[in-house]
C-alpha cells in the first residue's frame, strides 16, 4: 500500500511540469493555471483508486485537468473570462533559438484560434499525445481531433503569413512557414 | 484512459501523426509551439504544489499507518 502510494506520487510528480504548461495553455495565466493544477492534483489524489498502474497517468492527469478547466467554466460563466488562453503572459524563461517578436507574434496567432482548435494542436504538437490520446482527452472522434489540428495548422500559418508580411515584408517567419508546407 | 501502448509503436504512431499534420520536430509551427510549451515545462513545479503533493501523501500515510495498527496488522 505504501509502496504504490509512493510511486503513484512519483509518476504524478513527473508529470505536473507538462500538465502545468497545458494548464498555462488553457487559461493564459499563471496564477490561474496553479490554481488549476492543484484543484487537479487534489482531484487526482482523491481518484487514485481508479487509476491502473502502468497505464498512462499523462493521459488520465490531463483529462481530469481539462474537465476541471471546462466545469469551472461553466460554473463561473463566460463573462469572467479575462484572457484569451494560450500564453498570453510574458514567460519567465525565454526559449533562446527564437527571437522575442518571433513568439510574441507566434502567441497571438496562437490565442486567435477556437479554443478546441488550439486545444487540438497542443496536444498533439507541443504535449506528445497520439491522436487516439488527444481524443480520448478531449471527448471527440479521432477524426475530428485530426481535422481540428489541420485546421489550426493552416490558421495559424495563414496569421503568420499576414503578421510578418504587414509588419516586415514577406520576413524570415512567412519564408519558413512556407518551406514547412513543402514538407507535409 | 486506462490505454497502455507498447512504447515503441506509441512513439512511431506519434511522430507519424506529427509529420503527417506539419507539426513534426523541423516544421517551424511545431517547433513554436514546443518552444513555448517547453519554456512553462522549464520553469520548474511552484513550491506550493510540491507542498500540497507532500501533505497529501503523509496524511495518507498517517491514515495508513492507524488503521494498520487498528487491525493489528
Amino acid at each position: 500500500m505504501a509502496a504504490e502510494g509512493t510511486s503513484f506520487k512519483r509518476e504524478l510528480l513527473a508529470t505536473l511540469p507538462s500538465l502545468r504548461a497545458f494548464a498555462v495553455s488553457l487559461t493564459g495565466k499563471h496564477d490561474k493555471a496553479d490554481d488549476l493544477v492543484q484543484d487537479t492534483v487534489m482531484k487526482a489524489w482523491a481518484k487514485q483508486s481508479s487509476f491502473e498502474m502502468g497505464t498512462n497517468i499523462k493521459a488520465w492527469l490531463f483529462t481530469i485537468l481539462r474537465n476541471e478547466f471546462y466545469s469551472q467554466m461553466r460554473k463561473r460563466g463566460r463573462e469572467v473570462q479575462d484572457t484569451d488562453g494560450a500564453f498570453t503572459e510574458r514567460l519567465s524563461v525565454h526559449p533562446s533559438q527564437y527571437g522575442s517578436m518571433d513568439l510574441e507574434d507566434f502567441k497571438k496567432a496562437l490565442s486567435q484560434l477556437p479554443d478546441d482548435q488550439r486545444e487540438a494542436v497542443i496536444l498533439i504538437g507541443a504535449s506528445g499525445f497520439s491522436y487516439e490520446e488527444a481524443a480520448a482527452i478531449c471527448e471527440c472522434a479521432v477524426g475530428t481531433m485530426k481535422s481540428r489540428v489541420s485546421r489550426a495548422r493552416s490558421r495559424l500559418t495563414e496569421l503568420l503569413k499576414i503578421s510578418g508580411e504587414s509588419d516586415y515584408g514577406p520576413d524570415a517567419v512567412s519564408a519558413q512557414v512556407t518551406s514547412g508546407n513543402h514538407l507535409v | 484512459m486506462t490505454k497502455d501502448n507498447g512504447v515503441g509503436q506509441h512513439r512511431t504512431r506519434m511522430q507519424a501523426g506529427r509529420a503527417e499534420e506539419g507539426l513534426g520536430p523541423n516544421t517551424d509551427i511545431g517547433s513554436r509551439l514546443r518552444a513555448l510549451y517547453g519554456a512553462v515545462q522549464d520553469e520548474g513545479v511552484p513550491d506550493q504544489l510540491l507542498d500540497l503533493l507532500e501533505k497529501l501523501d503523509s496524511a495518507e500515510m498517517a491514515q495508513t499507518g492507524s488503521r494498520s495498527k487498528r487491525t493489528g496488522e
